[in-house]
């Protein structure tokens, strides 16, 4: 008998390795958290510098005592499906409130932010469509893709040109074409020229879904994402966003202007077969987006810390994913032992960043990951830049110690 | 000549711009026969696998959908799947 367990072994072995070298990077505890930007890991305070907190809301009080209410007035959970007896009047009103912060007229919200994805592209394609997806596509968009049962065509990264060139190779081919892009994409930190795109979608044709999963609450004069930013709202027919990001919560939403849009309630499954979020989810989801709306000068905040640790790390020479400044900030290094040993290093001196691998990443880059948060301190920032300085410098300095 | 002989040698010049178009994610050396398996002889993942795919396309200008990527294991696989993306495009 062939045991399931045995393609595995490759990957299994790779994680040996990474053992081998220290802690298991992939396995971090939080013993307790502090503050949006504090934790305690290894019986140690650190800063949390690999979160996607951007606005920092996850212990405003406002949220925090919706969250209770909610608990009190509803219950632990909804035990159902939003079709069955999973809806309530909370889910509704989130859905109500996040159109109107989008300036859309219809919203969905669903379990989680990987759900999104998976319930729009699979309830807006299907076999006889086409879905056109960006290379650096984060894995929720290629299953999602998958599930929809659609013709997937990966184009180069931020290329309309590419995608132009495929949309001609499949010129005349029946059923719709769906091109999904991300405002923000996760690993490098770069956004997608949205411009560039919409241009591509006046001469071919297509319908155009935008994934503001890092952009959602951060960019725009109205905190709506990239499409915001680049006043192009318009062009874009769907929107998906996540919970867990700007709104420190989880869950995730859908949203569009389409008349037939709420048909996705009863065509998507990843919408119908699970249960709903929980009511104290589904009420600190929506105090959150009330701060939001309320305090523009988070997005000012986190732009301003976004530039701090972007110019520093700048300073001390670090090769970056990206040269346009967002509050995701990738620091490239040059293998993956490297980059483990300095992800250690961080750890170790209090500073915890995420560390991205092959395949996890574009072109095969190994990164230290940052994302700022609206909650950082200048005093916070600059240690997570002097850390890095001192990482980086014993990382490539001839290892006196070793061999002796 | 018939068109059978025609027809292998069209696979076995797709066969040979393959070859030179995977050589920059062949990593090991391995040797291409039309029985390799792409990313498990040539130890490559599944990303690299469809950067490597992109130059395929470009280079026959044709679409090599994601779907028909997930049932193609070798390199004879892939050089049927290039013929009748060639095919297509004729036609098209």
């Amino acid at each position: 008998m062939k045991d399931l367990f045995d393609k595995h072994k490759p990957i299994a072995e790779r994680f040996e390795r990474m053992m081998a070298m220290g802690t298991n990077a992939v396995g971090v505890t939080n013993e307790r958290v502090l503050s949006p930007t504090r934790a305690v890991i290894g019986g140690r305070e650190t800063i949390l510098a690999g979160t996607n907190n951007y606005m920092g809301i996850t212990f405003e009080p406002e949220c925090i005592a919706a969250g209770k209410r909610a608990l009190e007035e509803f219950g632990t959970g909804t035990t159902g499906s939003r079709i069955a007896n999973g809806t309530y009047h909370l889910h509704r009103q989130l859905e109500l409130d996040l159109a109107a912060f989008l300036g859309r007229e219809h919203c969905i919200v669903f379990t989680t932010g990987y759900q999104a994805n998976l319930g729009m592209l699979a309830g807006l394609a299907g076999p006889k469509d086409t879905i056109f997806l960006d290379a650096d596509s984060h894995s929720s968009i290629y299953d999602g893709c998958t599930l929809s049962g659609a013709k997937l065509v990966r184009f180069r990264h931020n290329d309309a040109n590419d995608l132009s060139k495929r949309l001609g190779r499949l010129e005349g081919e029946e059923g719709g074409r769906l091109v999904v892009l991300e405002g923000i994409y996760s690993m490098l930190g770069d956004r997608a020229p949205l411009e560039d795109f919409v241009e591509a979608k006046k001469r071919h044709g297509f319908q155009l879904l935008v994934d503001e999963a890092h952009s959602f609450g951060v960019l725009g004069t109205h905190g709506r994402g990239l499409a915001d930013e680049a006043g192009l709202e318009q062009e874009v027919d769907f929107v998906v966003g996540t919970f867990s990001k700007s709104i420190g919560a989880i869950g995730g939403f859908g949203a569009g202007n389409h008349p037939m849009f709420d048909t996705l309630r009863y065509a998507s499954r990843p919408y119908m077969f699970t249960a709903s979020p929980s009511p104290s989810t589904v009420a600190t989801a929506n105090a959150a987006l009330r701060r939001l709306a309320a305090e523009p000068e988070r997005r000012v905040k986190i732009m301003k810390n976004s530039h701090r640790l972007f110019e520093g790390f700048k300073s001390l020479g670090l090769d970056l994913g990206c040269d346009t400044v967002s509050p995701v900030i990738a620091v490239k290094c040059p293998d993956e032992p490297s980059t483990i040993m300095m992800w250690n290093a961080l750890l170790t001196g209090g500073v915890y960043v995420n560390i991205a691998l092959p395949p996890g990443t574009p072109g095969k880059t190994c990164l230290l990951r940052c994302s700022v948060s609206a909650a950082h301190s200048d005093a916070e920032i600059d240690r997570i830049i002097a850390l890095f300085g001192q990482v980086v410098a014993d990382t490539h300095s001839p290892p006196m110690a070793v061999g002796l | 000549m018939s068109t059978t002989e025609a027809t292998e040698a069209s696979r076995a010049e797709i066969f040979d711009s393959i070859c030179k178009l995977l050589s920059p994610f062949n990593y090991s050396g391995i040797e291409l026969r039309p029985d390799t398996d792409i990313s498990a002889d040539l130890n490559i993942d599944s990303v690299t696998v469809m950067d490597f795919v992109m130059e395929v396309e470009d280079h026959f200008d044709i679409e090599i959908p994601l779907n028909v990527l997930s049932e193609t294991r070798t390199m004879s696989d892939l050089v049927t799947v290039v013929e009748a993306g060639i095919r297509r495009s004729r036609l098209a």
